[in-house]
C-alpha cells in the first residue's frame, strides 16, 4: 500500500554565523508515516520553540530538510515537477495560526478564494466559482454575504481564520496541515471550526496534522499525538493515554498546565522552572534535561524511546526497563 | 528585596492606602457606558448600557464571542476609541477621577498612571530598534518629567524584578526575548506607575500554555503587590476558571451576565452564558462538540428585543419585543434575560 506521505529520519538544523557555526536543531531524527487509505488526526505538541512549525514548513515543502527525506506517494517532493507538483500542491493544503497576517489587505477576501479556484481550474464560470465559495464559507459557519467582498481589516480574527479554513476545503486535500488553527479563535467557534476538520476527516478521508500547543483541543479532536520538544520527540501515542497519564516529565509538565474550565481541578503546585537562557548545554543530553525535576546523570546522553505500553512510548531513562522503540518505527504504534 | 523601596513609588502606595481606608467602595465603577460606530453602513452600538463594578484586588473576566464588544469596552475605559466610533454616555469612575469628563491632556495623564491597558498582541507593540529599557524609560517621563534618572531606572528594575524578569532585559532588545518575556515586559511596562486599574486583552492568546501559566502567574502576583483590580479580557473560559473572581459574559454589546467564577460555572443563568459553558472541553466529554448554534447577530442590524432571542432555545414571545433589563438576583449577580423577571423580586435595573 503507498503511502500519502513519509518522514525518513528528517532533520533540519539552522546555523547562524559564516565562521563560527550555531547550529539550532529545530528537528531531530523524525520519522513519520501518514498512510494513504487510513485518514488520520495526528496531533503534534509542544511549546514554542519545540519545532511544530518547522515541521508544518518541511511537509508543505516550504523549506528543504537538511538530512533525511520527505516522500508524497513515493515521490521525494523536492523531485516533484509539472503536474505531479501541482498535484501535490493541491492535496496537500495548509491552515496556518495568524489570521491577521496571512491576508493581502489590498484585496477582498474573494482574491483569496478565487485564486486557488483559478489556479487548480476548479470552475468552469464565474457562476459556479461563487456557488463554490459559497458553499465552501456556509460549511465553515459563515454568511457568504457577510464577508464577500470585505477587506480583511473589516472582519474579525474569527471570519479570517474560517475564511482559511474554507479556502483549504475548496481544494478537496488529501492532507490538511493546521498550523495553530483556533489558537486566536473565540471559544464557541473553536467547537465549530474543530467539528468541522473532524468531519473533513471523516466524510472526505482527508488526513489532518493538527499542530497545536493546546492540549484540550488535541484531546478532543485527535487519535494520536507527538509530544515535541526543542525538536525532538519525548512521547508519542494513543491521545487518550498520553494525556490522561502522561509518562514524560515533560508532558507532564505540559498536562499540569493545561487550564481545565474546572474550578476543582487547579493548575498544579509545581513551580515552574522557567527556560530565560538559550543555553542549551551539551547537545547530546536530553534536551529536556536542565528544567526537568528528575534529571539525573545518565541523561546526558540523549534517551532513545522506550515503549511503555503498546501505544505509547517516551524518550526517558525513567522508563529503561521497557524495550525500546526504534525511532523508524514509531508511526507503526499510532492508532490510525 | 521588596518592590516598594523607590521612595517615589512607595510614596503612591501609601496615597493608594490611605485611599482606600477612607474610602472602601469599589476602585472602579463603570456605569451605563455606550459607544456607536457610525459606519457606511449605519449605525453599530458595539456597547449599550454597560455597567459594572469592581474592587481594588478584584479580578474580573470578560468574555464574550468576537465583536462582542469586549475590545471595544477596554477601548472606551481608556478613551481611545477612534472616529468612526463615539463614546455616546456614561462614566468611569477610577477612584474618585471620572475618566469621562477630564480632558484631553488630563486623559493622557491618567493612562498608565490611574488605568494601565495591555492590548492585545502587546507583545509585537515594542519597538524593535530601541532597548526595552529606553522604552519603559520614556513611559515614565511622560508622566514624570521632573523625575530624577536614577529613581526612574529604578522604578524600571523594579518592575522588571516584579515580572520575574533579569534587569538585564532592561539593555536588551525585544528580538533577543522569547514571546513570554515580551509579553512580560509589557506588564511590567503596564504597572511601572502603579495604576489601579489593570486591563489586560488577551495577554496569552498566542503564548503555549506553560508560559501562558507563567504569564497569568506573574499578574497575579504584581496584583497582590499594589493591590490593583483587574480585568482580563478573553474567551478561554479554562484561563478564567483557574485565574478570576466574577466573570461578566458580553453578548452584541451588552453585559448578560455577571457572576462570581463558581457561579458561572456551576450554574450560569443567561441562556448564552449556559451555552457557552456547556461547549467547553474537559476530559470526560471527548469528541463531543458542542458549539454555540447559530451565528453572532450583526450589529449593524440587531434583532428586536433580546438580541439572543434568534439563537435562544428559552425564547419566549416577550424575548423578541422587549429588550430585557439588567436583573439582580441573589449573591448580587446580574443577569439580562426575561427567564428571570419573576425571580427578581424587585426587577429593577441594577
Amino acid at each position: 500500500m503507498a503511502n500519502l506521505l513519509e518522514l525518513r529520519n528528517v532533520s533540519k538544523i539552522y546555523t547562524r554565523g559564516l565562521t563560527h557555526a550555531h547550529p539550532t536543531v529545530a528537528l531531530r531524527d523524525m520519522s513519520l508515516t501518514l498512510k494513504d487509505d487510513e485518514p488520520t488526526i495526528l496531533t503534534v505538541a509542544g511549546e514554542s520553540g519545540s519545532g511544530k512549525t518547522t515541521l508544518a514548513m518541511l511537509l508543505l515543502g516550504f523549506i528543504d530538510p537538511t538530512m533525511g527525506e520527505i516522500l508524497y506517494k513515493g515521490r521525494n517532493i523536492t523531485s516533484l515537477t509539472g503536474a505531479e507538483r501541482l498535484a501535490y500542491r493541491r492535496e496537500v493544503q495548509a491552515v496556518f495560526q495568524d489570521p491577521f497576517a496571512v491576508f493581502n489587505p489590498f484585496y477582498t477576501v474573494d482574491h483569496l478564494l478565487t485564486v486557488p479556484i483559478r489556479q487548480f481550474k476548479l470552475a468552469r464560470s464565474k457562476v459556479q466559482a461563487r456557488s463554490l465559495m459559497e458553499e465552501a464559507l456556509t460549511a465553515v459557519g459563515l454568511r457568504p454575504e457577510d464577508v464577500l467582498g470585505r477587506f480583511p481589516h473589516q472582519l474579525s480574527g474569527g471570519q479570517r481564520q474560517r475564511i482559511n479554513v474554507a479556502r483549504a476545503l475548496l481544494l478537496r486535500p488529501r492532507l490538511l496541515i493546521a498550523d495553530e488553527p483556533v489558537s486566536m479563535v473565540d471559544a464557541s467557534l473553536r467547537a465549530n471550526i474543530l467539528e468541522t476538520l473532524r468531519n473533513l476527516q471523516r466524510d472526505y478521508g482527508v488526513s489532518i496534522i493538527y499542530i497545536t500547543h493546546d492540549l484540550t483541543t488535541a484531546y478532543h479532536i485527535a487519535k494520536s499525538i507527538i509530544v515535541l520538544y526543542r525538536g525532538s520527540v519525548m512521547e508519542a501515542g494513543d491521545v487518550d493515554a498520553v494525556i490522561k497519564s502522561p509518562q514524560h516529565p515533560y508532558t507532564q509538565l505540559l498536562v499540569d498546565s493545561i487550564p481545565w474550565p474546572n474550578l476543582d481541578q487547579r493548575w498544579g503546585e509545581h513551580p515552574i522552572i522557567a527556560r530565560e537562557s538559550g543555553s542549551t548545554g551539551s547537545s547530546d543530553a536530553c534536551p529536556f534535561m536542565s528544567r526537568c525535576p528528575k534529571a539525573m546523570d545518565i541523561c546526558k546522553a540523549r534517551p532513545p524511546l522506550y515503549q511503555i505500553t503498546a501505544s505509547q512510548v517516551a524518550a526517558c531513562y525513567l522508563y529503561d526497563k521497557q524495550p525500546e522503540l526504534v525511532a523508524e518505527r514509531l508511526s507503526e504504534l499510532l492508532p490510525a | 528585596m521588596t518592590f516598594f523601596s523607590v521612595n517615589g513609588t512607595a510614596a503612591i502606595r501609601r496615597d493608594n492606602r490611605a485611599q482606600a481606608a477612607a474610602d472602601p467602595g469599589p476602585v472602579l465603577q463603570v456605569s451605563k457606558l455606550e459607544v456607536t460606530y457610525y459606519t457606511d453602513l449605519g449605525r453599530a452600538k458595539a456597547l449599550d448600557d454597560v455597567s459594572f463594578t469592581l474592587e481594588a484586588g478584584q479580578k474580573l473576566g470578560m468574555v464574550g464571542e468576537s465583536g462582542s464588544g469586549k475590545s471595544t469596552l477596554a477601548l472606551a475605559m481608556m478613551r481611545m476609541i477612534k472616529p468612526p466610533g463615539r463614546i455616546e454616555g456614561g462614566q468611569v469612575f477610577v477612584g474618585d477621577t471620572e475618566l469621562m469628563s477630564l480632558s484631553e491632556d488630563g486623559m493622557r495623564r491618567a493612562r498608565l498612571n490611574k488605568v494601565a491597558y495591555i492590548p492585545q498582541g502587546a507583545m509585537n507593540s515594542l519597538n524593535p530598534v530601541i532597548r526595552i529599557g529606553a522604552q519603559m524609560v520614556d513611559a515614565i517621563k511622560a508622566h514624570m518629567p521632573q523625575e530624577s534618572r536614577k529613581a526612574i531606572n529604578d522604578r524600571c528594575v523594579h518592575a522588571l524584578r516584579s515580572v520575574d524578569l533579569d534587569p538585564g532585559v532592561f539593555h536588551m532588545y525585544a528580538h533577543e526575548l522569547s514571546g513570554g518575556m515580551k509579553q512580560r515586559v509589557c506588564i511590567a511596562i503596564g504597572i511601572l506607575l502603579e495604576p489601579q486599574v489593570i486591563i489586560a486583552d488577551e495577554p496569552t492568546s498566542a503564548l503555549d500554555v506553560v508560559t501562558q501559566r507563567q504569564v497569568m502567574e506573574t499578574i497575579d502576583r504584581v496584583q497582590d503587590q499594589i493591590n490593583a483590580a483587574v480585568i482580563l479580557i478573553g474567551h478561554d473560559m479554562g484561563l478564567m476558571a483557574q485565574f478570576v473572581d466574577k466573570v461578566a459574559v458580553m453578548y452584541a454589546g451588552r453585559l448578560v451576565e455577571v457572576s462570581s467564577v463558581r457561579e458561572m460555572f456551576t450554574d450560569p443563568k443567561h441562556p448564552y452564558a449556559r451555552a457557552l459553558i456547556s461547549s467547553l472541553p474537559n476530559l470526560d466529554n471527548k469528541g463531543v462538540f458542542r458549539g454555540i448554534p447559530g451565528l453572532a447577530p450583526s450589529l449593524l442590524q440587531l434583532p428586536g428585543g433580546c438580541a439572543f432571542h434568534p439563537r435562544c432555545p428559552y425564547a419566549m414571545p416577550a424575548c423578541t419585543s422587549d429588550r430585557p433589563e439588567v436583573l439582580t438576583l441573589e449573591h448580587g449577580r446580574r443577569v439580562a434575560c426575561h427567564l428571570f423577571d419573576a425571580e427578581a423580586p424587585h426587577g429593577q435595573p441594577a
